[in-house]
Order: structure tokens, then sequence, then C-alpha cells
């Protein structure tokens, strides 16, 4: 990843930022710029809103033939989260023991590392999921 | 020291990774009695971060904790200081990425800072200062650590991982920081250089000479400026390499065990570094009644230490209902692994490709 495409999307991935149609109230994440309901409607009206972190594990999946950045947390599970705000996020979820990864599982956000960009560079931190105490 | 006008914590929140290590399966693997290692430094296990973790992902979720504690949005931070000598990054501040995480930046002033495990109360004491002098509203100031030791050293039985944040404000404070005063000398009882991967250390040099003439003079120093005594505290809380140091220390100065229990937490999860202070703290804070007189002495190696005389407010027990996890509710998440698992998490072990 370029360091200004990881750069640009900081916001989103530290702090959870998508965006809030103003007109029909329909939340988005990652953001984007115009609603595909509302369509012109929605011009200008696209509001910022924080993705607070909490939500629902709505499906997950094992993963055995890790990326290279993941390969030293082999086998990892990853999850798809229906946020309290109606988005869907997809993630890792860490901290967890694996016999309790169920459907309607309550999560929360939590920043860790994604990888790096080598031993000598740039280090992406993003959102993971981990389940709620 | 003291500050001209009130200053103190307005909110705070501490992290510790959950995975943990005995010394008994780090004994195991160097030929050496764990078990007895472990009795020694009085330590029963010790916390391991994940391979995703560092000082820039604990320092955030005890940040974000200590913020929802204050009840302030990040836009009424005016300063982040992280205090450890684990930074991801030699050049790049971590207290930048918290800033942006906690949704702290732009306006606001940060820096990083180092002082081996005393760098977080260095961090509490600058946002002190700028908090009196009204530069800024609100600071936070975080001690954290992913601390190292090197395999087969005695500093693997101990070396681990977590830490505590603090807003510090002027006004709605859970616990007002009246006093500090410090003790700095030139003593070199440890250190990494740079591009050093493990610290290195003087053995034994680093009690008497070092951690014990800092942390009791310090102390002492602070509670004659203040015509205190060691009975007029409830807690008291002192830098733990392991857990004989700070309990030594506490009987020599006439500090009882009931005032250290809460704030010793090296014997579950071993020395947190940077972290250590803070979350001692942060124990002592979770169980505080309004009024309580708490004693806090950091050490740093190199060496200096940091005293806080730190008094228990009205809204103390508001924390015990704010959702906000306590210390001991962190630590119930405990997750054990061997050896192996520990090398790999650490980067010990030499990969291909």
């Amino acid at each position: 990843m370029s360091i200004p495409r990881f750069w640009r999307e900081i916001r989103q991935r530290y702090k959870g930022i998508g965006v809030e149609c103003g007109n029909c109230g329909r939340v988005f994440f990652p953001p984007r710029s115009i609603c595909p309901d509302c369509r012109r409607e929605s011009l200008g009206k696209m509001n910022e809103r924080e993705i607070v972190g909490k939500g629902k594990v709505i499906t997950y999946t094992e993963v055995h033939e890790p990326m290279p950045d993941f390969r030293m947390q082999a086998p990892y599970t990853m999850v798809m989260v229906e946020m309290d705000e109606g988005v869907r996020m997809t993630g890792q979820l860490v901290d967890f023991e694996p016999e309790k990864v169920g459907y309607g599982m309550e999560v929360e956000a939590v920043l860790r590392k994604l990888g790096e960009e080598s031993p000598s560079g740039i280090i992406y931190y993003g959102y993971k999921f981990r389940p709620c105490p | 020291m003291k500050t001209k006008t009130k200053v103190g914590i307005r909110g705070y929140g501490g992290y510790v990774p959950g995975f943990r290590i005995t010394p008994r399966e780090i004994g195991a693997v160097w030929g050496k009695d764990g078990e007895m290692m472990g009795a020694a430094l009085g330590i029963r296990g010790k916390s391991v971060p994940a391979p995703d973790e560092d000082v820039v992902t604990i320092s955030t979720r005890a940040a974000r904790w200590a913020l929802e504690r204050s009840g302030l949005n990040g836009d009424r931070i005016g300063a982040i200081y992280v205090g450890s000598e684990s930074h991801p990054y030699a050049v790049k501040p971590t207290s930048t990425m918290v800033g942006a995480a906690i949704g702290a930046t732009p306006h606001m002033t940060a820096a990083d800072y180092e002082f081996a495990c005393k760098a977080g109360t260095a961090a509490i004491q600058t946002c002190m200062g700028l908090v009196a002098s009204g530069m800024i509203e609100n600071g936070i100031a975080i001690g954290a650590d992913t601390s190292q030791g090197a395999p087969g050293d005695a500093l693997e039985y101990s070396a681990s991982a977590g830490g505590a944040a603090f807003v510090i404000g002027g006004e709605r404070l859970l616990a007002e920081i009246k006093y500090t005063t410090s003790m700095t000398t030139d003593t070199p009882d440890f250190w990494r250089r740079e591009g050093q991967t493990y610290p290195s250390h003087g053995g034994r040099f680093t009690g008497q000479p070092a951690y014990f003439k800092h942390v009791m003079g310090c102390t002492s120093k602070m509670m004659d400026e203040l015509g205190m005594e060691p009975s007029d505290f409830a807690h008291a809380v002192f830098h733990q390499p392991n857990g004989k140091f700070p309990m030594n220390a506490a009987k020599k100065l006439g500090f009882s065990r009931e005032q250290m229990e809460t704030g010793l937490l090296v014997t579950r999860i071993g020395n947190t570094y940077s972290g250590a202070v803070p979350l001692g703290l942060a124990a002592i804070l979770d169980i505080a009644e309004p009024g309580d007189n708490i004693l806090v002495t950091s050490y740093g190696s190199g060496a200096g230490s940091d005293g806080f005389y730190i008094e228990a407010s009205k809204n103390i027990v508001k924390v015990r209902e704010d959702g906000v996890p306590s210390i001991q509710e962190v630590l119930r998440d405990e997750r054990h692994i061997g050896y192996a698992e520990y090398a790999k998490y650490r980067d010990k072990i030499r990969k291909g490709g």
C-alpha cells in the first residue's frame, strides 16, 4: 500500500469515520460521496458520522492460508459485523476463545497493527474486533 | 513542587494484553528452575502482547477509556505525551497516532517521552504544568511499554506489556494531584543503546544505588516537604520491576502491606516498565474512597524518580459505575501460552523469505 493511500484512510481506519445521508439517514462505511438511494437529493448532505465500534457478528470464517502479514497469527478468524449504526464492517477477530465464536456474538472495535510495509517501512494500524467484556 | 492552581486526574484507563507466560515455562527453556526464579522475583506470570499489539495500540485503548471516563470529546484535549521505552518507531511519534485515534488531532501539541520506566510520570508532570499555567484545559499523559528481555537473561522473567492513560485537567477531578517531587541523578544502571534490540543492565547495581536510592530518596523528601508520614496515606504505589523491590522499599519507609497491595500488580503481570506505576495508580483509583490520600513514586533507570501526593475527590465513586472496565476487570482476560508461542509473538524466531 502506498503511503498516501494509507494516510488518506487514517480517519476511517483509526476512528471509524463514515458518513450519514442527510436525506434518508442511512449510514455508510467506508464513506461515500453520494447516497445510492437518494442520489441527487443527497448531494452536499453526506455528513461525517463516527461508527462508535460496537456490533454483532453476522458471519465469520477461519483463514488457514494467511497473507504474509498474518503468518504469525494463522489460523486467524475474520468476522463480518453489523454495527449498532446499521453498517456492516469486516475485520479480524482477536483476543477470543475459539469455542465462543458464533453468530450474534457482541464485539467491539479496537485499534491493532494490521501489517507493515517492511521492517523499515510504515506500520499500518486499523480496527479489528474483540469480544465485548 | 506545587501548582498554583488546582490540577488533577479527570479520567483514566488502563490496559494489559491478555497473554500470560509463567516463570516456570521460561526457566524450562534455559535449564533454570523457573519456579524458584519466579519466587525470588515475586512474579507468578507476566503479560505478553499479541503480535498485533504495541505501544500505539495499548496507549490508544487506555486513552479511549480515560477519555470516556472524563466525559470529554477528543477535541478538548490540548496535549498528548506518551512515555515509553518501546515506541514502535525510533523516529515518528506514538503520540500523533494516539491523538488521531481518539479524535484529538489536529489542534493539540504532542511528543513522545523516554526515561526508562518513569517516562509516563514525566508526562503527567508536563500535563500538570500546562494545565496549571492555563496553556491547555486538558491533556493526556500515558505510560505504556512492550518491554523486551534478552532470551535467557534474568529480565526475560519479568519484562511484560501494559499501559495506562490519565486525562489531566483542572475541573471535575476524580482526584487532585496536590504535590509532586522529583529526584534525578546520572546513574548507569540499565540502558539500551541505539539500534540494540535488548537492554543491558548492571545486575545487582540496579538495586541499592539505583532503585532504592531514588525511590526512597524521592518519597522521603516529598513527605518531609509536606510534613506527612506513611500513616497519612491510604494507599501507596512504587515502581515495581519485581515483587520484592517495592515491598522492601515500602518496609524501610514505613508503609504496610495493606497500603501497598492494591497497586502491586507486578506479581500477576510482570514489569510493565513505563506502564507499571500508572497501572498501579489506576488500580488504586478504582477502589479509592473520597478523601483517600495516595502516594505514588515512579522510578526510571538512568536514573530518577517522580513522587506524587494525590487525594481522591468526592467524584471518585463515580468510576465504579461509568462502564469503563477497572484494572481488575481488564486482568480477568488471561490466556496462558508456552515459550514457543511467546518466542513467535515476540519476534524471537528468525524467519525465511
